[in-house]
């Protein structure tokens, strides 16, 4: 407090510029922290924020036995297990790959169109998906029924849900990943390589003993950095992707708190819902920054 | 890197330009389908596979959705949002970031404190809509601005970032008598180009892209961006303008894939850029301060 009175004396302009800042953090960052409280009420529409009723922890006690809530849990902790599975090895393996190759020309066409999809909404994604997928003119089931075959439900059935949605992760993210790692890979000094080379070694002692070394900080720091945001992996792409078809296995968390808060107006209980899985997230990011301290790496805090 | 002229090297090498060629190619290819389908006849759309090339090539599909006033209204709205939106976050993150990187401004660290703690612990879906509603800001645009106007990560790289810029110069202009706001405009703001064109490209394609947003605080879709009418021309059964499709030479499916192009253009327009500061933005970004 000291420090803000002697500022406030000494360098008033930099309070000016601070306080348009500070403005959005108090509105939209600290203000929504307070109104989690909403999670402890009963709230109504009628009687507003303060004259709700306070009912404890029942919010909590429905959630617990709600089936859709253990569900909508088990499926988000799913598509975080399948992101974490499936697609965070491919940008590594790709970004070793690309270091492998010899011409630079190749390398960096190669990078301009992996990179592409990144800068696409997941709006305009579905879209693409949809144009390939869909049952209702798709371009691979348009060529099934030309080949006289069923058609499948690619966006429709829960079979189909996991690997239309892995397919769009690697798609969307697979070759954007790989900039952090290349970006570690050029630290290697090039005399290792010819070291190697000199000593024996071939292409797969390259990789194990150089490369791999050297990457591999980076990896678990991302990889830790991803543990810390597991409750919120693919939230605008499976909006896009959930279907009644496909709801039972395909709704997590933050969709189901869209749909039963904003939509059918469950603000109370869905307050509670992400105030729960807010706390999930925490002990997540705080575990894992112990984790890398342990790893000999600096934390984020 | 050595080269390795063995069998088994070459090989290697063969298949991994082969893979890396695959791998470029599924992710661009589907472009390539999207583009051709808006422009190609019914008849090649209903054989299926992959379009390369349109038959026929027709601009029909371009002028149903032309035809009503959806489409222009959303690209005005989307325009609107991203170049106000892209305005107001610059200038609040450059003003913010600029006291906490100056380390005679002694209370820099209690409000670093502040921005990171949000890093953690944030309000989540509800609360935030509730706040929004609170100040009236539904069915406004600035419902899809100000409550993303900062990102707290984006604005700790870019407090790093001024810091990084060598001190003397500010110090030596503070001290011959120039108050912050001289040295902020005339010492700050022209070393910050290269950050500044990073982060226009940064929350400009935020702003373009963001859907989720309109989709909770709009309800008057006179406002509604392209992303949220793309959304329901795909999401729904029905394309633009259904009715006359029955009898005319448009596909449905042509229909929305034009809509898909019109959505994604301006991103491709400036992706040559993005490439050159994204990748400039995620260096900024590496540099822990």
């Amino acid at each position: 407090m000291r420090k803000i009175l002697y500022d406030l004396k000494k360098n008033p302009l930099l309070f000016l510029f601070l306080a348009p800042g500070l403005v959005f953090f108090l509105l939209f960052k600290y203000w929504p922290i307070l109104g989690l409280s909403m999670a402890f009420q009963e709230y109504s529409p009628f009687l507003g924020v303060h004259g709700s009723p306070w009912v404890g922890f029942a919010q909590f006690g429905r959630m617990l036995s709600d089936p859709d809530f253990i569900q909508v849990t088990v499926n988000t902790m799913l598509v975080g297990v399948c992101y974490i599975v499936f697609f965070f090895p491919i940008p590594v393996v790709i970004s070793i790959l690309l270091n492998e190759v010899l011409h630079p020309g190749y390398k960096r066409i190669v990078q301009t169109l992996v990179y592409i999809p990144h800068f696409i909404s997941w709006v305009v994604i579905y879209g693409i998906t949809y144009a390939l997928l869909s049952t209702d003119g798709g371009a691979i089931n348009n060529l099934l029924s030309r080949i006289g075959l069923d058609p499948i439900p690619f966006l429709a059935s829960k079979d189909w849900f996991y690997p239309v949605m892995i397919l769009q992760m690697i798609w969307h993210e697979g070759g954007w990943g790989t900039i952090i790692i290349l970006a570690a890979l050029t630290s290697v000094n090039p005399e290792l390589y010819e070291a190697c080379a000199i000593d024996g070694g071939n292409r797969f002692h390259r990789i194990r003993h150089i490369v791999f070394p050297a990457i591999l900080s980076t990896i678990v720091i991302l990889l830790l950095l991803r543990l810390g945001s597991f409750m919120d992996i693919g939230f605008e792409q499976i909006l896009m992707l959930v279907n009644t078809a496909n709801r039972p296995i395909a709704e997590v968390i933050q969709t189901y708190v869209y749909r039963i808060g904003i939509v059918q107006g469950q603000f109370s209980y869905t307050t509670a819902v992400g105030l729960f899985k807010s706390a999930v997230s925490i002990i997540l990011v705080l575990g894992t920054n112990s984790l890398i301290k342990k790893f000999g790496g600096e934390g984020i805090f | 890197m050595v080269e390795n002229k063995s069998f088994f090297g070459r090989l290697f090498q063969i298949c991994n330009y082969a893979f890396l060629g695959a791998f470029a190619c599924a992710t661009f290819l589907p472009f390539v389908h999207v583009v051709a389908s808006s422009f190609a006849d019914p008849a090649q759309l209903a054989r299926g596979g992959l379009i390369f090339w349109p038959e026929h090539a027709n601009l029909l599909a371009y002028k149903e959705i032309f035809a009503t006033p959806t489409i222009f209204k959303g690209l005005r709205s989307s325009i609107v949002i991203t170049v106000i939106g892209t305005f107001v976050s610059l200038s609040v993150t450059m003003f913010t970031a600029y006291p906490l990187a100056q380390s005679r401004f002694r209370s820099k660290n209690i409000f670093m404190g502040l921005v990171i703690v949000t890093l953690v612990f944030d309000g989540g879906m509800i609360p935030t809509f509730m706040v929004v509603r609170d100040l009236g800001l539904i069915d406004s645009i600035w419902a899809l601005i100000l409550p993303v106007a900062v990102l707290p990560a984006w604005l700790i790289v870019m407090r790093n970032f001024i810091k990084n810029i060598p001190g003397e110069l500010q110090e030596a202009s503070y001290i011959e008598g120039a108050n912050d706001a001289q040295v902020f405009f005339r010492i700050v703001l022209p070393l910050s180009k290269p950050a500044l064109a990073t982060f226009v490209v940064l929350y400009g394609v935020m702003y373009w892209n963001s859907w989720f947003s309109a989709l909770i605080y709009l309800n008057n879709p006179d406002w509604y961006p392209i992303q949220v009418i793309l959304r329901q021309i795909i999401l729904s059964a029905q394309g633009v303008g259904t009715d006359s499709l029955a009898q005319s030479q448009i596909s449905p499916m042509g229909v929305r894939m034009a809509v898909v192009v019109v959505a994604t253009l301006p991103i491709m327009c400036v992706y040559p850029f993005l490439q050159k500061y994204f990748v400039q933005g995620m260096m900024l970004g590496s540099v822990k301060g």
